[in-house]
């Protein structure tokens, strides 16, 4: 076995770990955790495909900005242990059953059509960053410049949303 | 070289793990950390994609959901502080206020 291919399976066995603890821990802090490692496996598996500015940035806006965002607001509420009724605990096996059904449908039509994305030319040594900053500033100018104008409505939605209304 | 069929394996099996975890948790954090599990699957199939063709159009893209995803997160976590405020719960059973 290859080299790369076993830092693959590694990162892949730590992703699929840290979601099966996302599910199985019952405390939401515990939960952003293990989407903490889910995110830096992740930015491994980036790294091992040659995109080196999208790690960084996985790990950057991800890691850094989103979940501490998260874990602020966990403990800003603070959010105890959930709680499930008899209910909501049989969601369960039909869910089960609906992911498997999701899953199978998609790992059939990857193995249908999956040989044309084989035989495409792999080629991981393309200057990923400079290649991703020309397509930015020149083929995709017009929705870059809408992602800012997207996040000045999110800043303004969110300082309306969580602001204490007047009393 | 790793197959690319690796990859969207495993971007399948994370966005699986996504949607089982939307469905299954009650607490409403979770749930929308969830949601950000299913984001970063697809991201996985974009940057594999991008790297099977050799084009950097799918590196991109990414760049621009890890975008909508930190509005996502902002506007969404406005929204759950407010419910906590007006509900006192974050349990998603309790918030009923549109049920029959």
């Amino acid at each position: 076995m290859s080299e790369p291919l076993l830092v693959f399976f590694a990162l892949a066995a730590l992703a699929v770990i840290g979601a099966v603890s996302l599910i199985l821990q019952k405390h939401p802090i515990h939960s952003a955790l293990s989407l903490i490692v889910v995110m830096v496996a992740l930015a491994g598996l980036f790294l091992l495909m040659g995109a080196e500015f999208v790690a960084a940035v996985q790990i950057i806006v991800y890691g850094g900005a989103i979940m501490v965002l998260f874990v602020f607001v966990i403990m800003l509420l603070n959010a105890g242990v959930e709680e499930h009724t008899s209910l909501s605990k049989m969601a369960g096996p039909p869910g089960l059953l609906l992911v498997a059904a999701l899953a199978a449908f998609v790992a059939a039509t990857i193995a249908k059509s999956g040989t044309g994305v084989q035989a495409a030319a792999q080629t991981g040594a393309l200057s990923s960053t400079k290649g991703i900053s020309e397509m930015v500033f020149k083929d995709f100018v017009y929705p870059f410049e809408l992602t800012s104008f997207l996040i000045l409505v999110a800043i303004l939605g969110a300082t309306v949303l969580a602001q204490r209304e007047k009393s | 070289m790793v197959p690319t069929n690796y990859y969207i394996i495993l971007s399948a099996i994370l966005f699986g793990l996504g949607v089982f975890a939307f469905i299954f948790k009650r607490n409403i954090i979770t749930i929308f950390m969830s949601i950000e599990l299913m984001l970063n699957a697809v991201n996985l199939a974009f940057v594999a994609f991008s790297q099977a063709l050799g084009k950097l159009d799918g590196q991109v893209f990414v760049l621009f959901v890890i975008v909508v995803a930190a509005a996502e997160a902002v506007v969404g976590l406005g929204i759950i502080i407010l419910i906590a405020r007006n509900r006192q719960t974050l349990n998603v059973e309790r918030v009923d206020l549109l049920k029959l």
